[in-house]
């Protein structure tokens, strides 16, 4: 049995990384905060891949075990149900692992170049620790607080990192929607651990996610308002998973997260925070499946839904970030639809393999993808579409990396995207037919929406630059370099001998088929891109034009942040909260003074008794003696 | 001497040596001194029942002392703590310590400010060791009157009007309790016998149904209001505007869970079946506190009222745990007295020292702060995470505890009462991150604040003090819960005698 006592290590040097940067960083300079960020995270990289390694490949094994090297007593809440914070390594946790340190790792190089000369680089460094250590402890939690814990900590390290430039007023938005938003999801998660730690009197993944466990037997027959109450409790948890991953309808946040510097976004889109609530649901994918199958196929079409929404979306948006996060969103939403197809045991856990597969490839090229726009931006210091054009000439190594992602976002073989997309839609077609279909179609929307900016953006009209543009320096290419080789390779990693619902490897049979028709459509969505922005032209704005108001309502995006804005601004802030400041004000305050005014009022009559006056004092005694007496002669004489 | 009467006795030397030095430097530095003190003190006697309790002493109070003051009535001085109360004077002594050195620069009659405050910290600490309900009220209303002197004289605003305001509904209050505390005494001796204000003594007798269901309501609306229960609320955000920095920090911090731990030692504890019987009233008064609190929060534009009704919401989730009466949510209550205390301590500490720099608390006149004094800022927006919940501080873990036992109950009623309440969370998020994007961050809406300076020596010492123990509790909650919990169990175990 090997010690695995050293990956609590993992996530802890970037957290003392964070708390040694966190209180001196700024009497350094502030280079030492970012190498020290640097070089703590290459640990935790290396200790990862150690990790991985002896997890995976050290030994063959029939079935994966899960392994809890550590785990600690945090708080106890009754005689029975208690709270650890611990460690806990399975496949998809090992595989985590990799990925965040990984994504990180390069963002951390590729911000030495990027953000240098900031403001608050220092802080940027020390948030960067926090972050990755929020995101590692999420994966690898123990159990469903834990990971709640790690989902709040995760959110704050979004707004802290989001609303990096602070005193933008655009960024402050976004800081508070990101954060806002996702802690209403996080009350839904919330609502769902109390009810189902209540009836299960455990948090812990190990007895939630046993096949045939008897601790579900106590919630068994509840329901309320026709359903039942266990899938209350495992639809609220994917409620939060949602928030994080900007499912729909909380992916609102998702799009604006981008005000951060931009390997921010490669961070949060990539490695984590978005993929938390695919991570999530993979976590307690058994629960699902044989407790709750309405919730899972629920969880399919919300992913399909939104990968069909946001890639719609895509194609109309010129601000080349905002265009990548919508294709993050779409991304999300295949892997939802993977895990929600999916079944258990063999080859029936196709679908929560592929999901897991996509969010480790997308992972690699979705980074680049970032990584590459930010070089772009940084050489053109613009965002927009409008501003670039025929950029090959002057970024040959973005250009290059960035073709390679594209082609891997586009499914085309042998990309790594093309390996996990293929065995989605493999998994889709053989379950649910309509989930199936959209993400066919979405998938050549893909390829269309990534190849118009591809090619609006390095091909195109030439333009003058006031600046000419030059490529990133070292040691943001290298990143980008090493980005780009695991997005074409990736994909050759058998990850159906390493991830399965059931922990135990499986064959796969390639189909022909469906192979050759998913590349087709990929194929078919690049060349509609290829002619519409290879050269410029004026056939989009046509195609625009006769739209008319369905390129509009696509264009923002259809309207659902101003929906949203209703129901906060006009609805929670001026009926709910106004009135409320008002009523407390007048009615609640008033109501007090009024009881205060009134014993002013009767004390004022009192003292006019006490006017000084002799005949007035006389006459009051002598009339309240003749009443005593009176009264005094009416009881006793009577 | 009994070692809990020094709670008493280092503050009134305290006074007493303030009395005889003069001027704002000697003052605050003998103040300092004391409740230096008095904090060392505190820490002692938490260390002491730790470790007592660690050897397997099982008695309900230790360092019992009694001395019968007042024979004639049966009135004694009797002194004991458990968990609970150790734990609510290491808050008190650390929010008073720190309150000290916030009024560091108090210019106006030093002298008679630090007497005053201490005074008031004495009347704190002696309730909170007091075993005797006569007793205990004798302090509980030495605390509540120098509140209106040193609102009415430091104070800032309508500061006349928000102290006779706070002060008379605070006094009202106390009317009620009076007649709530004699229906105790003199249900006491149901045989015969001597009347008695003990506590312990009183918990062993079974007073009538009938009484308590006459005398409960008035105990604990009576220490309801100075827990801002709603609708007898409307005294703090006043109140707490018009009051000095340190007087707000005490009373938000402690004070108004002088009348949460009153409602949880007196009402709920020594009439449990008419608490049991009329708690839905009660869950509803408080859910709308926390719910109508944080709605309250959103829209003001002054800090302290934003801080006012943070704290009415907080503290409505203490009364809200404590209704719900399991081991779970009265460990939460606890925890999110000792946890409100120091968050909100430390928010009117900074709003304090950020008002003595901007001479403004208007939000719509600030902005870009963060940038010009950025040790404040920070421990600002800390601060605000801790008040939203986050992992990490204190009021994460004691709403998760008092979320978990409340959902205890298993009917529709308290389920809902405790998702609601529950929602406030996002509320909170919102009016919280309102508040740090408008007048922290943002462009600088005002050249002059351009000026600033940043947090002095004693500004950073009261802040990092909450703060230490804002995260200490956050991050290693584990012995305090069970601490607290220790000390419940036998509370838990004679309410279950009377609860079905």
């Amino acid at each position: 049995m090997t010690d695995y006592s050293y990956t609590l290590l993992i996530p802890l040097i970037p957290f003392v990384v964070f708390v040694i940067t966190g209180l001196f960083g700024m009497k350094w300079k502030p280079i030492v905060s970012g190498v020290m960020g640097t070089a703590g995270l290459a640990i935790s990289f290396v200790l990862s891949l150690l990790a991985g390694y002896q997890y995976f490949f050290a030994s063959a094994v029939e079935s994966y075990p899960t392994i809890i090297p550590f785990n600690w007593l945090w708080l106890s809440l009754t005689d029975t149900l208690q709270i650890q914070m611990g460690v806990l390594l399975d496949p998809i946790s090992v595989m985590m692992l990799v990925v965040v340190t990984t994504i990180s790792l390069m963002v951390h190089i590729y911000s030495l170049g990027y953000m240098k000369g900031e403001k608050g680089f220092e802080r940027f460094y020390a948030f960067l620790s926090l972050f990755t250590f929020s995101m590692l402890g999420l994966v690898l939690s123990t159990n469903i607080f834990e990971m709640f814990v790690f989902y709040e900590l995760v959110g704050a390290c979004s707004y802290l990192l989001i609303g990096f430039y602070y005193e933008k007023p655009s960024a402050i938005a976004a800081m508070k929607k990101a954060f806002i938003v996702t802690r209403f999801a996080d009350l839904g998660f919330l609502i769902g651990i109390l009810i189902l730690s209540f009836y299960t009197n455990t948090f812990d993944f190990e007895k939630l996610t046993q096949p045939g466990s008897d601790i579900y037997h106590n919630i068994a027959g509840l329901s309320f308002m026709g359903i039942s109450a266990l899938s209350w409790a495992m639809g609220l948890v994917f409620a939060g998973a949602a928030g994080k991953s900007a499912m729909f309808p909380f992916h609102i946040w998702l799009p604006d997260a981008m005000e951060g510097p931009t390997p921010v976004s490669a961070l949060i889109h990539a490695a984590t925070m978005v993929v938390a609530g695919v991570f999530t649901v993979a976590r307690l994918f058994p629960v699902y499946y044989f407790h709750t199958p309405d919730v899972l196929i629920f969880i399919g079409y919300v992913g399909g839904f939104t990968s069909l929404f946001a890639a719609v979306i895509a194609i109309t948006q010129y601000d080349i970030k905002r265009i990548l996060a919508y294709s993050t969103l779409s991304q999300i939403g295949y892997m939802m639809v993977g895990l929600g197809v999916s079944g258990y045991g063999g080859e029936a856990g196709l679908g929560y393999m592929a999901g897991m597969f996509h969010l480790f490839t997308h992972a690699m090229f979705k980074a680049l993808l970032f990584l590459t726009a930010g070089a772009i931006i940084h050489a053109v210091h613009s965002n927009y579409m409008q501003d670039m054009g025929g950029l090959r000439k002057y970024l040959p190594i973005t250009h290059i990396t960035f073709l390679a992602a594209a082609l891997a976002i586009s499914g085309i073989p042998p990309f790594a995207g093309f390996f996990s997309k293929d065995e989605i839609l493999a998994a889709a077609y053989h379950s649910n037919k309509l989930l199936f279909y959209t993400e066919y179609i979405t998938a050549g929307i893909t390829s269309f929406y990534i190849f118009r900016l591809y090619f609006g953006v390095f091909w195109g009209k030439n333009r003058k630059y006031e600046h000419k543009p030059h490529e990133a320096p070292l040691n943001m290419t290298i990143p980008l370099i090493f980005l780009a080789l695991a997005s074409t390779f990736v994909g050759f990693i058998p990850f159906h001998n390493l991830i399965s619902p059931d922990l135990k490897p499986f064959a796969t049979e390639s189909e022909p088929v469906l192979i050759t028709a998913s590349v087709l459509i990929g194929l078919l969505g690049i060349a509609g891109a290829w002619v519409l922005y290879k050269k410029e032209n004026d056939m989009p704005e046509k195609i625009a034009n006769w739209l008319g108001g369905l390129y509009t309502t696509t264009y923002h995006k259809f309207y659902i942040d101003e929906i949203y804005m209703f129901i906060t601004k006009k609805i929670l802030f001026n009926l709910v909260a106004r009135p409320i400041a008002w009523f407390d004000r007048h009615i609640v305050d008033g109501t007090m003074m009024g009881i205060g005014a009134m014993t002013v009022a009767v004390s004022d009559k009192i003292k006019r008794f006490q006017s000084g006056e002799m005949q007035q004092y006389a006459f009051v005694y002598v009339a309240g003696a003749i009443l005593f007496v009176l009264t005094f002669l009416y009881y006793f004489a009577g | 001497m009994n070692i809990l009467s020094l709670f008493v006795v280092v503050p009134v030397l305290t006074v007493i040596a303030i009395l005889f030095t003069g001027g704002l430097k000697g003052t605050r530095i003998v103040a300092a001194i004391g409740m230096g003190v008095q904090l060392l003190l505190a820490a002692w006697l938490m260390y002491y029942y730790l470790s007592l309790k660690g050897t397997g002493d099982l008695h309900e109070m230790i360092l019992v002392s009694d001395y019968n003051w007042f024979p004639t009535l049966n009135i004694h001085y009797t002194v004991g703590v458990d968990g609970i109360s150790a734990s609510l004077i290491a808050l008190t002594a650390m929010v008073i310590f720190a309150g000290v050195f916030a009024s560091w620069g108090m210019e106006y009659l030093p002298r008679e400010f630090f007497i005053t405050l201490i005074l008031l910290a004495t009347g704190v600490f002696g309730f909170f060791i007091s075993l005797d309900l006569f007793t205990l009220f004798l302090f509980y209303e030495l605390a509540v009157i120098p509140m209106y002197l040193l609102i009415g004289i430091w104070g800032s605003g309508p500061k006349e009007m928000a102290a006779m305001k706070l002060t008379l509904m605070l006094m009202g209050g106390s009317a009620l309790l009076l007649v709530g505390l004699l229906g105790l005494y003199f249900y006491s001796a149901p045989d015969g016998g001597s009347y008695t204000f003990n506590l312990l003594e009183l918990s062993k007798v079974h007073m009538p149904y009938e009484a308590q269901r006459f005398f409960f309501p008035l105990t604990f609306v009576g220490f309801g209001v100075l827990g801002a229960l709603f609708p007898f609320h409307t005294w703090s955000p006043d109140g707490h505007a018009s009051a000095p920095t340190a007087v707000s920090m005490l009373h938000a911090g402690v004070l108004m869970k002088l009348g949460a731990y009153g409602c949880f030692r007196v009402a709920i504890f020594l009439m449990p079946e008419a608490a049991t019987e009329m708690a839905w009233i009660f869950i509803i008064l408080t859910s709308i506190s926390v719910v109508y609190g944080a709605f309250g929060a959103i829209m003001q534009k002054d800090l302290k009222y934003i801080n006012a009704y943070s704290s009415v919401s907080h503290v409505g989730l203490i009364l809200f745990a404590l209704l719900m009466m399991n081991k779970t949510a009265i460990d939460g209550a606890i925890l999110q007295m000792i946890s409100h205390g120091l968050m909100t301590a430390l928010f009117f500490a900074l709003i304090g020292m950020i008002y003595g720099r901007t001479h403004t608390r208007d939000i719509t006149k600030m902005g870009g702060l963060l940038k010009v004094i950025p040790f404040l800022g920070v421990m600002y927006i800390i601060g605000g995470f801790a008040s939203l919940g986050l992992p990490g501080f204190s009021g994460f873990v004691a709403e998760m505890i008092i979320f978990f036992g409340a959902f205890q109950h298993q009917d529709l009623f308290h389920r809902v009462a405790t998702i609601l309440v529950a929602s406030s969370i996002v509320i909170t998020a919102v009016y919280i991150l309102r508040v740090i994007g408008l007048f922290l961050q943002g462009p600088i809406k005002n050249e002059e604040h351009l000026k600033l300076e940043d947090a002095k020596w004693h500004e950073k010492l009261s802040t990092i003090t909450l703060m230490v123990g804002i995260i200490g509790i956050g991050v290693l909650p584990l012995w305090l819960s069970d601490t607290i919990m220790g000390s419940l169990q036998p509370i838990v175990d004679k309410l279950a005698v009377y609860l079905h």
